[in-house]
């Protein structure tokens, strides 16, 4: 028997059969829990999504939060609203040249590259139906890694709602600490523009008092993170800037001009520059 | 019978331990045991593949030409490896983001192939299978401690749950970042060897070679 295990044509007969064998569990494997996945996989992203904008309930289903956010597709140079179909993925279109512009040294202070001409953006709308918060896709690259993550803006296009990051590999314990929610807390009610409407928000290395000029505009850096927290400066700035959303968000503040007269959210309970 | 089942099983545990003794596998468990909860999915992962390709291999071990042994070996590891991915994917999507490429890295893990070729290559399918479910135990026994080390002293916590609070949350314990690095595991893989190998002498390597006793009966100087 082992004389006969050794020819040639057992030996191509047992590859053959454990090949078939393999490929046919894993093929349904695959198939047959792709559905499952997905679904997974979309439910993941809303979380991170609703985490962002600082909307999450763990103790409500996912879905059923998700259910007053709008999802919608902006082009990204003229701000216009586009159609687009369901299926269509952010992060596959920028790697995709047919989908996606390259960007030169010097405009790209995100170091990402290539963008997307398309972009998502997702409406949230409160009971009544008013638009409570615009969340914005934002991504970058920090120390060692591209952090992905959502800015959560509020109605005016302008007050910082909440900022979160849903996958990066920074150290952990130091350009980690994006994922602090003490961190992430600082960034409520900062505002991204100046009077004149250039980009103003950034990451400042120590601790903002409410002594340091245009307070407003500005959020504490990661201890043991400068280049983490420069990271998510840049970002932040290109997203917000000529490059990024600032067309768009340009005209949802004009339309909330229009249409939502008393801002109360200036006067939020937020005081200026928090240490 | 009974007694030789019981050593299959539990030998691997303490006294035949893939990491411990074998020094195997180091590689995931440097990556995967920063926090409990990845840990104990990889332990799951790794046993049941250990388990099962030592159970197919075995049953098939006398039809195997021993040309072609070690990619067959192989071939239903990766099978295997891909499936259980595949379950992570859509019953633990977040771990599995996680653990990301150290499923698949599953299918290089020398413990899975090396107990494959040591053992399943020659002794019948139910031993087989018993012997992978007791080193992925073994492994276990070594990444749950490192796991829950790590986790405690690097981040104050089990499995998220915050036990020690932080520093930067108000409370007292000043998290051991080095703990969260990979560098830390080998440390306290080192310690793990030292304890186990103070408790049983007999895993205890003899040495390379012997020094010599100093041949000058005068001082140097």
């Amino acid at each position: 028997m082992a004389g006969n295990n050794e020819s040639v044509s057992k030996t191509l007969l047992v590859a053959f059969l454990v090949c078939v064998v393999c490929g046919v569990v894993v093929a349904t494997a695959a198939v047959s829990l792709r559905p499952v996945q997905n679904e997974n996989k979309l439910l993941d992203k809303r979380k991170n999504i609703l985490q962002a904008a600082g909307m999450y309930d763990a103790g409500k289903g996912v879905n059923e939060q998700f259910e007053l956010i709008e999802r919608k597709f902006v082009d990204i140079d003229s701000g216009d609203y586009v159609e687009m179909p369901e299926s269509y993925d952010q992060r596959k279109a920028a790697k995709d040249p047919k989908q996606s512009e390259r960007l030169s040294g010097d405009v790209d202070t995100a170091s990402i590259k290539s963008q997307a001409k398309v972009a998502e953006v997702y409406l949230a709308k409160d009971e009544n139906g008013d638009l409570s918060r615009i969340i914005l896709p934002v991504h970058g690259y920090g120390l060692w890694s591209t952090l992905y993550g959502f800015l959560a803006l509020e109605p005016d296009a302008n007050t910082v709602a909440g900022l979160g990051f849903y996958e990066h590999a920074e150290t952990p314990g130091l350009g980690g600490e994006v994922d602090n929610p003490k961190w992430k807390a600082l960034w409520h009610g900062k505002k991204l523009y100046g009077d004149q409407g250039e980009v103003e928000i950034q990451v400042i290395k120590g601790t903002v008092e409410s002594n340091t000029p245009n307070a407003e505009h500005k959020v504490d850096g990661l201890a043991g993170a400068t280049l983490t927290s420069q990271g998510v400066s840049n970002l932040l700035r290109f997203w917000v800037g000529e490059n990024g959303f600032r067309p768009y968000l340009q005209r949802m503040q004009q339309e909330d001009s229009v249409i939502d007269v008393s801002n109360t959210v200036e006067s939020s309970d937020q005081p200026e520059g928090d240490a | 019978m009974a007694e030789k089942t019981k050593d299959i099983l539990l030998g691997p545990i303490f006294d035949n331990n893939p990491i411990a003794l074998q020094i195997l596998g180091i590689c995931s468990a440097l990556a995967v045991t920063s926090n409990l909860s990845t840990t104990v999915t990889m332990c799951i992962a790794l046993t049941a593949v250990t388990a099962f390709s030592n159970l197919f291999v075995s049953t098939i071990r006398n039809s195997i030409p021993s040309s072609i042994r070690i990619i067959v070996q192989m071939t239903i590891i990766a099978s295997l490896v891909i499936v259980v991915d595949q379950f992570l994917k859509a019953y633990a999507y977040s771990i599995s983001k996680q653990l990301s490429v150290f499923v698949g890295l599953i299918i290089t893990n020398c413990i899975v192939m090396g107990r494959a070729e040591a053992f399943a290559m020659k002794n019948p399918p139910l031993p087989s299978f018993l012997d992978g479910i007791g080193n992925g135990l073994g492994y276990s026994v070594i990444l749950l401690g490192l796991g829950f080390t790590r986790e405690l002293l690097g981040a104050g916590s089990l499995f998220g749950h915050q036990i020690l609070p932080k520093v930067s949350d108000g409370g007292w314990y000043m998290t051991n970042g080095m703990m969260l690095l990979p560098p830390s595991a080998f440390f306290l893989i080192g310690l793990f060897i030292w304890a186990i190998r103070a408790w049983k002498p007999a895993q205890v390597e003899a040495d390379d070679f012997k020094m010599k006793p100093n041949t000058r009966v005068s001082d140097a100087f």
